[in-house]
């Protein structure tokens, strides 16, 4: 009897690594695919040209930088608003009817479309607002978007903070207010930080709500101010391998461009988890 | 030998919501005494010396009727500054809790927190403070290094000295010694013994005999209510109630 | 742990009553083998004198490690402390039967025996510590304040015990040793009232919990 106890328990731990493991192979099929057929496509002036010759020869160079300008765009919309939406419903909110309906809203907002919020972008912030296809607008639409992440990764953060440092705080006599800036949010910094650079991370590879937002077909100069149009990384792909004039001239640059994005992607997520292990470190010891 | 009453209650009822956690509870606390409150589990002691910092005032939903003093001040009165209060009546919590800050951080955060701005003042409280909590030659070297690298017993020193560091009139304890091993334990009995000279200390405790070892008075609760209070000695020797007699003995609870 | 507490403190209990059962039965017996002129048995009560002080050495250490261990309060400390103390009364008493014993066995072998009638005397000490015993197994006051009443009559009884033998003393100057053998016994049993009252006094003080002696 007991010998087949321990024989269920094998047959369903090997099922459950073989579904971690699925995860790690299906990960690994996707960049082994992106790369063998990219990196050819690779090289210093891919990096730091823009295209040429109708897209079939040249950089993605005003693609990197259009890519980072929607991203910086992002962090300072979605950023200050989301961690302080947070303090706020985890720190002062009561659990009346208006918080509720909140936080409803937030759940909900995460469940929207990226291409409805593309078309919301459009409407509002170019025509509406008058801001036209720009990093403003296309920055607005990707913060609003990411606004929902941001707020969760920065609640748990904030219910992560033990409430025996609260009280600790409280108890000498600071006001809530000092108890949030000076132990709560400190505290949490790390896992707010995490949170807001892995939700960045996602609106990098965002296609369709800067699709008529921000990222153009083509521009031939660098962006100047935040009116200003720009090319994109993942628009660029969707460019290449959809409206171009050359699909298959283009395909090599289309995995050149989208292996660029990845190694960025993962460049700033692996970021995030190094700076929260540095900064989980000098927390704890 | 006159003896001030630094704080008391009188006729002190606490409701959570419709439940009455305390009933009538009157109790004096003389100046620079040691008064322990004891009684089993859920009795209500917490409740109550928690209503003494006005802690309780954070849960929703409480109700509180009668008086409660500190000197000649109804610390309920509307009028009241919380936190003037809680500076004035410090508290030190069960399980040690150092923020992850370092050590001088710790305990200059009460001064920076009520606006101590002097980096020479805040310097000199800091020593002052460790030395008053008897862990100042442990910690002298290493007044930068991380709160949590301490052990138990001096991290809850540590929480001792940052709630002295804002210069309490009264320090209340609950159960400051139940999470540490029996030296960490004697450490801060001695330290409890010693403050009392300076302070007045309610100390909310399991432990029958840290109750004797270490107060001047102890208080009795049962299920909300006072059932004796009275000089330590006495009650552990001659106990008014047979509630108390049955309770001490470890005949109930 | 209250329950191991408790047992330990019953224990004691049985010890402690059992050793005064054990004391009292000697006084008894001396007393008997005065009044029997048994010389044997009163040897016995000499001999075996040594019983006695095994038992109470035993009860002390019993009550010690109680007090090491489980820390005692309030009737349970002023039980300990009684018994640590009623303990030493009840060796005491014994001892003094002993004497008492060895006494009548000194003067058995005096050629002119002088007797004194301590019938009434002894009748009173047996009674006292009977009492004072029964105090302690029912716990009744009442009972212990009386002890401390009798043992005044006690006191006066030596006193007559003292002039007559100061009279004995002048008719009778060759025997002077005899009398004053005799007359030790007397001391005797005035202290083994005195002891009894003490016993009484440790009762009232566990079940009131003041220190009455020296009142």
């Amino acid at each position: 009897m007991i010998k087949q106890r321990l024989i269920v328990q094998k047959i369903w731990f090997s099922l459950l690594k073989v579904a971690a493991w699925v995860n790690g192979l299906a990960l690994a099929v996707i960049v082994y695919f992106i790369l063998s057929r990219g990196w050819r496509a690779v090289s210093w002036g891919f990096l730091t040209q823009a295209p040429k010759d109708s897209m079939t020869a040249g950089g993605i160079l005003p693609c990197i930088v259009g890519t980072i300008a929607l991203c910086l765009m992002t962090i300072l919309v979605a950023l200050p608003i989301g961690v302080a939406s947070a303090i706020y419903l985890n720190e002062y909110a009561g659990h009346g009817k208006f918080i509720r309906f909140i936080r409803l809203g937030i759940n909900n907002l995460a469940g929207v479309p990226s291409i409805v919020f593309g078309l919301f972008g459009l409407a509002f912030f170019c025509i509406v607002l008058k801001m036209g296809v720009s990093i403003a607008s296309g920055g607005l639409t990707l913060g609003i978007m990411t606004l929902p992440v941001i707020i969760g990764a920065s609640e748990e953060a904030l219910k992560s903070v033990p409430n025996t440092y609260r009280e600790a705080s409280l108890a000498m006599g600071a006001t809530k207010w000092q108890t949030i800036r000076r132990v709560v949010l400190p505290t949490a910094f790390p896992g707010i930080i995490t949170g807001s650079i892995l939700g960045i991370s996602r609106a990098a590879g965002e296609t369709a709500p800067i699709m008529y937002t921000g990222a153009v077909f083509f521009t031939p100069d660098l962006p100047a101010s935040i009116l200003d149009e720009v090319m994109a990384l993942p628009y660029h792909i969707y460019v290449l391998a959809t409206a171009g004039t050359q699909i298959e001239a283009t395909r090599h640059l289309q995995y050149g461009t989208a292996l660029v994005l990845i190694v960025l992607i993962f460049g700033m997520n692996l970021s995030a988890i190094i700076m929260r292990s540095k900064m989980r470190k000098k927390l704890r010891i | 030998m006159q003896r001030h009453i630094k704080m008391h209650t009188k006729n002190l009822d606490f409701f959570y919501g419709d439940f009455q956690a305390l009933h009538e509870i009157s109790i004096d606390f003389i100046q620079h005494q040691v008064t322990a409150l004891i009684g089993p589990s859920g009795c209500g002691k917490s409740t109550y010396l928690r209503c003494l910092n006005r802690m309780n005032d954070l849960i929703s939903r409480i109700r509180i009727k009668g008086e409660a003093m500190l000197d000649t001040q109804d610390i309920y009165d509307p009028s009241v500054d919380v936190v003037t209060l809680r500076r004035r009546v410090g508290m030190v919590f069960q399980k040690p809790n150092p923020f992850p800050k370092s050590i001088f951080e710790n305990i200059a955060y009460g001064l920076k927190v009520n606006g101590v701005k002097d980096k020479a003042n805040i310097t000199a409280i800091v020593e002052k403070s460790l030395k008053q909590a008897a862990i100042w030659d442990e910690v002298r070297d290493r007044l930068n290094e991380s709160a949590l690298g301490l052990s138990g017993g001096q991290q809850q020193r540590l929480c001792i000295a940052r709630a002295l560091a804002v210069g309490p009139e009264v320090l209340l304890m609950d159960e400051p010694a139940s999470a540490l091993d029996p030296i960490a334990t004697q450490k801060i009995e001695e330290l409890i013994t010693e403050l009392s000279s300076k302070l007045t200390i309610i100390i909310v405790t399991h432990n029958m005999q840290q109750a004797a070892r270490v107060s001047d008075r102890t208080a009795f609760f049962y299920m909300g209510k006072l059932i004796e209070v009275n000089d330590t000695d006495t009650l552990f020797t001659k106990p008014k109630l047979k509630q108390t007699e049955d309770y001490i003995t470890g005949r109930f609870g | 742990m209250a329950g191991h507490l408790q047992r330990e403190i019953e224990k004691i209990k049985k010890q402690i009553l059992s050793l005064g059962a054990m004391v009292e039965d000697r006084f008894q017996k001396a007393i008997y083998a005065i009044k029997t002129e048994d010389l044997q048995l009163a040897q016995k009560i000499i001999d075996t004198d040594v019983e006695v002080d095994e038992c109470e050495i035993e009860v002390e250490e019993e009550c010690l490690k109680i007090l090491a261990l489980y820390q005692p309060v309030a009737t349970d400390l002023r039980f300990l402390v009684a018994v640590i103390k009623i303990n030493n009364d009840l060796e005491r008493i014994a001892d003094y039967a002993a004497n008492i014993a060895q006494r009548y066995k000194t003067s058995f072998n005096d050629p002119n025996k002088f007797k004194y009638d301590y019938t009434s005397m002894a009748d009173q000490a047996a009674k006292m510590l009977m009492m004072s015993l029964d105090a302690l197994v029912r716990m009744d006051v009442d009972m212990a304040y009386d002890v401390r009443d009798m043992d005044r009559d006690v006191n006066i009884m030596r006193n007559d015990a003292y002039d007559s033998m100061k009279k004995d003393i002048q008719l009778h100057p060759q025997m002077v040793g005899e009398i004053i053998n005799m007359y030790l016994i007397s001391r005797h049993l005035e202290r083994i009232g005195d002891h009894t009252t003490n016993i009484a006094e440790e009762v009232i003080y566990l079940i009131e919990g003041e220190i009455i002696r020296h009142t």
